[in-house]
């Protein structure tokens, strides 16, 4: 499953995908991430499976964009610790 | 030299005037819906306000979202080099400048001649811009000038989940139903605004001096919220909603700072 | 004090299958706590027989327990005979007389995936205060999802605002939408704030209603079109949700997507309450394996 957490509103696209069939649970993205956004647990989208994957907590999903922010200042730019963080490949960001 | 800078902003037009780099006027009139009318009307006044003729005008610069419908002008220049030439020439030191207006917010770092370094806007989302706090005064059943200081006496810090302001209306009811006080429920609202202000801010970094402007600058319970979140005490000049007609009279005289 | 008219109220409605008795069932059920509205769907050995569809109220527990008690009115059932009871939708962890709470993304590709049959790939749900477009399987399971709840643009609120400022009753939107002889410009703001001061705007250079609406409806579903196109639009394609009974909205979006919106006679507001009853059924069956 390709879960989208994040929005859409007037000043643009703010979205976190996750690939569930990548993910392995391994939570290495939630340590490396320094503002919260992941956590790791049940698939809350597909109740009959008994896998953990990471998701973007409840209380990010509205406001990734400021969030994240600091992650990606307008200069040199590094590699997203979260993404960096995934030997998996299962998270991308769409801004 | 007589110059003159006109910001269109989206809800007051304001001009000031520049003689030899003093300001002689600043007159500011809601855009309203007819904003070429308000346009010449504001510049009109501010010339009478002056003692002076159109004919006595140097150079005219118009900026903000409606630069184009001024009644006249020599040239446009964009809102963020009018805001941070106006800042850096109120406040020498100035080398971030934080700008709320009523439908926009921006943030921009700049060098000691009030050239931008690196600027970004908050657009097209009313929460993170002057509609959001004015959305809530009305919710709140509170004047807009009363909400900066009622915020002040606020007791508790509450978290406002919603990020939309039209989600927001809707939350601040469920406060009130909740009993949970005016004051608390308005600094919830500055805590809010302020948070997305500086996200905002962190992503092009800053330096000392921050200079906040723009009409949401006269909000004294945002500039605590937004003061408490960098960590900082931002510097306020007084009028700070002209700051940006200021820059475009400044670019018009040519003034580079330094002075 | 002035009296205000609240033009957004929409109908509430329940139905009972007149051919189905219950008795010695497998009785499992379904509560959809939205927002701005909730369902209750019941199901006997999962076969769909009755539902209720009502506004919430103030809590959720509260408006969980009268849309159940509506859905169950005159049928002689009582909470003691739901075996498994599954709470959906925002206030899903608030269902008192639920075992378990499941999100809306799963619930409505399952309900979706009930109404329309297994060729369903793209659900998309219009809420009361999001938006979700979810992608899913021949089973109803999700394979791809989004869901829009930060920003009003895109779901009924946004709706409901216009409906609001224009003096219509939100059921009527969609058909008045519809009477322009040209499809005017859509409203430019995504933003329903800067899009109800462009609307104002627009009444006071003389538009009608109508084309106000009609640059309204097209705008937004020109923004629910940019949603899917993150997902993949895939056919069939199927709209649930508050929306979904907006004409003005499915038609122009009918021509966005490029492909034609599968037909139902189910209230399409109850997929999420149906999709959890389904999930309840399932996870009895499991149980017993």
């Amino acid at each position: 499953m390709i879960a989208n957490y994040g929005y859409k509103d007037g000043s643009g696209d703010y979205f976190i995908a996750i690939d569930t069939d990548k993910c392995n649970g391994c939570k290495d993205c939630v340590v490396a991430c320094p503002y919260h956004v992941l956590g790791v647990g049940p698939d809350e989208n597909d109740p009959l499976s008994d896998e953990e994957v990471a998701f973007v907590t409840e209380l990010e999903r509205k406001k990734i964009k400021y969030t994240c922010a600091p992650c990606k200042p307008m200069k040199d730019r590094p590699p997203l610790p979260c993404m960096a963080a995934c030997k998996q490949d299962a998270i991308s960001h769409s801004w | 030299m007589i110059t003159m800078g006109i910001d269109l902003g989206a809800k007051y037009i304001k001009v000031v005037i520049l003689k030899d780099n003093k300001i002689i006027s600043k007159t500011k009139v809601l855009a309203g819906f007819e904003v070429e009318k308000s346009a010449k009307e504001v510049v009109d006044k501010a010339l009478k306000e002056a003692g002076i003729k159109r004919d006595d005008l140097g150079k005219v610069v118009s900026t903000g979202a409606g630069e184009k419908l001024a009644p006249f002008y020599d040239e446009t220049k964009s809102i963020v080099g009018c805001d941070s030439l106006g800042a850096v020439y109120l406040h020498p030191n100035t080398r971030s400048v934080i700008d709320v207006g009523a439908e926009e917010g921006r943030g921009m770092r700049c060098d000691n001649t009030g050239k931008i370094l690196d600027f970004e806007v908050n657009e097209k989302c009313a929460a993170g811009a002057g509609a959001f706090t004015e959305a809530m005064s009305r919710a709140l059943e509170v004047k807009l000038e009363d909400l900066g200081a009622l915020s002040l006496k606020a007791t508790e810090e509450i978290p406002m989940n919603a990020q939309c302001t039209v989600f927001a209306e809707s939350e601040v009811v469920t406060m009130v139903h909740n009993k949970i006080s005016k004051a608390n429920m308005a600094k919830a609202v500055h805590d809010a605004m302020a948070s997305r202000i500086t996200s905002m801010v962190r992503k092009i970094g800053f330096d000392k001096d921050v200079v906040l402007v723009g009409g949401v600058a006269n909000n004294i319970g945002f500039v605590d919220s937004l003061n408490n979140d960098l960590g900082l005490k931002v510097v306020v000049p007084e009028d700070p909603e002209y700051v940006g007609a200021l820059g475009a009279a400044l670019a018009a005289a040519g003034w580079k700072g330094g002075k | 004090m002035e009296q205000e008219t609240e033009f957004w109220r929409w109908t509430e409605s329940r139905w009972t299958n007149p051919n189905l008795n219950w008795k010695g069932k497998v009785i499992t059920s379904g509560v959809d706590v939205g927002s701005v509205s909730s369902q209750a769907v019941i199901l006997a050995d999962g076969e769909l027989y009755s539902y209720s569809n009502m506004r919430t109220g103030s809590d959720s527990p509260d408006s969980a327990m009268k849309a159940i008690n509506w859905a169950m009115e005159e049928t002689g059932l009582t909470l003691d005979d739901l075996t498994y009871t599954v709470g959906t939708g925002y206030g899903r962890v608030n269902v008192p007389f639920s075992q378990r709470a499941i999100t809306e993304i799963a619930c409505h590709a399952r309900g979706a995936n009930f109404i329309y049959g297994p060729t369903v790939r793209t659900v998309l749900d219009m809420g009361g205060q999001d938006c979700k477009a979810i992608h899913c399987d021949e089973r109803g399971k999700v394979t791809n999802f989004l869901m829009n709840d930060k920003c009003a643009a895109g779901t009924g609120r946004g709706m409901e605002v216009f409906a609001d400022l224009l003096g219509i009753s939100i059921n009527d939107v969609g058909d008045l939408s519809l009477q322009v002889e040209k499809e005017p410009q859509p409203v430019s703001s995504t933003c329903v704030v800067y899009a109800k001061s462009e609307a104002t705007g627009l009444l006071r250079e003389g538009w009608p209603k109508n084309k106000v609406l009609a640059a309204y409806c097209s705008a937004m579903a020109h923004r629910i079109m940019t949603l899917l196109e993150r997902i993949g639009v895939e056919k069939d394609f199927a709209i649930t949700g508050g929306i979904a009974k907006n004409k003005g909205v499915v038609i122009r979006l009918e021509k966005e997507v490029g492909m034609p919106i599968m037909k139902t006679d189910y209230d399409t507001q109850i997929a999420g309450a149906l999709g959890a009853a389904l999930f309840a059924k399932a996870l009895v069956d499991k149980g017993r394996k």
